[in-house]
C-alpha cells in the first residue's frame, strides 16, 4: 500500500552550522517528510538518505493528482519492506540540496540574493551532523535504521560511524567505501559540463535570471548512462528508432530510441535540478572516504560502528560494482560485526535499489524484521 | 542434512559458540543453534530464495561460492564452521577444508558416505553409479561431483595435516552396531569434529 498524501515539514536551526570546511551557516533550515508514526518509547524511528538527484520526498504522493510517487514509494508504506504500520520513517533534503533544504537556490540572509556558487561546499559528514539535528528536533534519540542506496548508502554508513550509538542497523546499498578515479572523472565530466554552459555565469545564474539547461541536461545523461547497463539499455531500446528509418536513400534525421530516452531525461532534469547543487553534490561523492579518518584502514573505520549491517549490490551496477559493497562487507567482518550480504542478480544496474524486483523486495523486508520494536 | 546428523551437530557446537555455517539452506539450523546454543551464527549460501529466508529468521548471511575460497573470512574469526553435507558439493573440497581449520578452532564436516555396501553394490553388480533415494540424481546431473568414502575423508585429512578429534557415523537403524564397527561399509553418512594439526 501507498502512504497516501503526504506534506513536507520545514525545520528551522538558528544555532550556526559549521561544515566540515569550516564555513559556517548562521542559520539553515532542512525540509523532510515523515511516514508512519514515532512510539512513545522513540524506537521505531528510520531514517531514509537519498542519492544524488533524490530528495526528501521518498514516498507517497504530494496531491491527488500526482502521478509520480516518491523515490523510494517500493520500499517504504504500509506492509512494504519499510512498514510504516510499525515504523516511523524520516527522510530529509540535504543540506546544500535544491529541493527546499538551504541550499544554493535559496536566499542568502547576508545578501538577500540567492546562494549560487557562494553556498558552502558540505561533505556527507555534513549531512550527517544536520541530520542529527533534526533527530533531536523531532524527539528522536537513536535511529532503529539508517538506509539509502548509492550516495544515500555511503551516508547511513557515515552515521554508522560518526554516531555509533546512534544507528542500532545501517543498510547500505549499491555504495562504496570511496570513490574511485573513473568514479571521480564522471563526476568531472558532469561538472565539465554544467561549467562549460555559457549561462552558467560562474554560479551566479539565478541572480542573472539565467538556467545553465544545456549543461545540467548534458551532466544527466552522462550520470544517467552510468546508472543502466548494457545489457539492460539493449532490453529496453534496442536499436530500435525513434525516428527515421534504415530504408535505403532514407536521410531523415535518426532517432534511436536511446537518444530520445537520454534527452528527455536530461531535459526534464535541466529545469527541475539545480546546476550549483550537482556541482556540490558530485564534489561530496568525490571527497567521501569512510577510511580518511583512519590512515586509509577501512576496518579500523568501521570498528567504530555498532549497527547491525545489510549490505547489497547489484550485480549489472558498473557505477559502484558489487565489488566494492564487497569490500564493505569484508572489512565489516574483519571488524566482527554483524552483517548480512547479497549480490541481486539484475539487470537494472546501478538503479537496481529503486527498482522492482523480487529477491531484492523478498530480501529487504525479511532483513527489515529485526529492525524496531519485535 | 538428516536429523541424526543434525543433531550429532548440535551436540557438538559449545554453547555460546560463534559458528559459520557454510551452505546454511534456509537457516533452520543455524536458527537452531542460536535458539538451543546460544550461538551466534553468520550462515553462507549462495541461492538467493535461501537467503531471503535465512534473513526472514533474523540470522546474518552472506552471499558467496564457497569455491571462491572463502577468503573474506578472517582466520579464527569463529569457534565452529560447519559444512554439512556439502563436502561432496565443492570444486575443491581440500582446498576448503583446509580453509575452514583456519577460519575456526574447529570444524564440523558431514558428507554421505560413498564406500556403503549399498553403493558398492551397486557399482560392483550393476556396473552403475549408485543412485538411490538419498542420491536420486543422474551422475551427469548432480551437484554431488566429489563424492567420497569415510576411509579417503581420513586419508585426506592425515595428508592435510588435518587432526581429527571425533567421528559420528549413521547408518541404518538395524545397522547402527555394524556402522560403529565398520563405518566404511556400513556408515550411510560420516560426521567429523577437525582441526589443523597441533591447533
Amino acid at each position: 500500500m501507498s502512504v497516501g498524501l503526504v506534506e513536507p515539514q520545514v525545520a528551522r536551526f538558528d544555532s550556526p552550522f559549521t561544515f566540515a570546511n569550516g564555513a559556517v551557516l548562521e542559520s539553515h533550515e532542512l525540509v523532510y517528510e515523515t511516514y508512519g508514526e514515532l512510539n512513545s518509547a522513540g524506537d521505531n524511528a528510520v531514517l531514509i538518505c537519498h542519492a544524488l538527484s533524490g530528495s526528501h520526498h521518498a514516498a507517497g504522493f504530494h496531491s491527488a493528482d500526482d502521478r509520480r510517487p516518491g523515490w523510494w514509494d517500493l520500499a517504504i508504506g504500509p506492509g512494504k519492506p519499510i512498514d510504516t504500520n510499525r515504523l516511523f520513517v524520516v527522510c530529509s533534503n540535504n543540506l546544500g540540496c535544491c529541493d527546499g533544504s538551504s541550499g544554493p537556490n535559496t536566499i542568502n540572509p547576508a545578501t538577500n540574493q540567492p546562494w549560487g556558487g557562494q553556498f558552502p561546499q558540505p561533505q556527507v559528514s555534513d549531512w550527517v551532523r544536520s541530520q542529527k539535528q533534526l533527530a533531536e528536533y523531532l524527539g528522536i534519540s537513536r535511529w532503529a535504521a539508517v538506509m539509502g542506496g548509492s550516495l544515500g548508502g555511503m551516508q547511513a554508513l557515515r552515521w554508522a560511524v560518526d554516531f555509533p550509538d546512534w544507528v542500532e542497523h545501517c543498510v547500505a546499498l549499491a555504495a562504496a567505501p570511496g570513490l574511485t578515479a573513473q568514479n571521480i572523472a564522471f563526476n568531472e565530466i558532469a561538472r565539465h559540463a554544467i561549467l562549460s554552459d555559457p549561462d552558467w555565469s560562474e554560479g551566479d545564474y539565478l541572480a542573472q535570471g539565467k538556467l545553465p539547461t544545456r549543461g545540467v541536461a548534458l551532466a544527466r545523461m552522462v550520470g544517467h548512462l552510468t546508472y543502466m547497463s548494457a545489457d539492460g539499455m539493449s532490453d529496453r531500446f534496442g536499436r530500435e528508432l525513434r525516428e527515421g528509418s534504415f530504408a535505403p536513400g532514407d536521410n531523415n534525421e535518426w532517432v534511436f530510441q536511446v537518444e530520445s530516452y537520454l534527452r528527455h531525461q536530461g531535459a526534464r532534469f535541466s529545469t527541475q535540478f539545480d546546476a550549483n547543487t550537482y556541482v556540490l553534490m558530485t564534489r561530496a561523492l568525490d571527497l567521501f572516504d569512510l577510511a580518511s579518518d583512519h590512515e586509509g584502514d577501512l576496518i579500523s573505520a568501521l570498528s567504530q560502528a555498532q549497527a547491525s549491517f545489510l549490505v547489497a549490490s547489484f550485480s549489472s551496477d558498473w557505477r559502484f560494482p558489487p565489488q566494492r559493497s564487497v569490500e564493505i562487507r569484508d572489512a565489516l567482518m574483519a571488524a566482527g560485526k554483524s552483517v548480512t550480504y547479497a549480490n541481486i542478480e539484475t539487470d537494472n544496474g546501478h538503479d537496481g535499489f529503486l527498482l522492482p524486483n523480487a529477491t531484492y523486495e523478498a530480501l529487504l523486508s525479511q532483513w527489515m524484521h529485526r529492525v524496531g520494536p519485535s | 542434512m538428516s536429523r541424526l546428523d543434525l543433531k550429532t551437530v548440535l551436540d557438538w557446537v559449545p554453547t555460546g559458540s560463534r559458528v559459520l555455517d557454510l551452505g546454511c539452506g534456509d537457516g533452520t539450523f543455524l536458527a537452531r543453534l542460536r535458539d538451543e546454543r546460544g550461538a551466534i551464527g553468520v550462515g553462507v549460501d549462495i541461492d538467493p530464495d535461501n537467503l531471503v529466508a535465512a534473513a526472514g529468521k533474523g540470522l546474518d548471511v552472506i552471499q558467496e561460492d564457497i569455491n571462491d575460497g572463502l577468503h573474506c573470512f578472517t582466520t579464527n574469526r569463529f569457534d565452529v564452521v560447519v559444512l554439512a553435507h556439502a563436502l561432496q558439493e565443492l570444486t575443491h573440497p581440500h582446498i576448503a577444508l583446509q580453509r575452514m581449520v583456519d577460519i575456526a578452532d574447529e570444524a564440523i564436516v558431514s558428507f554421505p558416505n560413498f564406500g556403503h555396501w549399498s553403493c558398492r553394490l551397486h557399482l560392483g553388480i550393476k556396473g552403475k553409479m549408485p543412485m538411490s533415494r538419498a542420491m536420486p540424481l543422474h551422475w551427469y546431473d548432480t551437484p554431488n561431483i566429489h563424492f567420497c568414502t569415510v576411509r579417503d575423508f581420513e586419508a585426506l585429512c592425515s595428508a592435510l595435516d588435518i587432526d581429527i578429534i571425533e567421528r559420528a557415523t549413521i547408518a541404518g537403524a538395524a545397522q547402527h552396531l555394524l556402522g560403529k564397527w565398520h563405518p566404511n561399509l556400513f556408515a550411510t553418512s560420516a560426521i567429523y569434529r577437525i582441526r589443523r594439526s597441533g591447533g
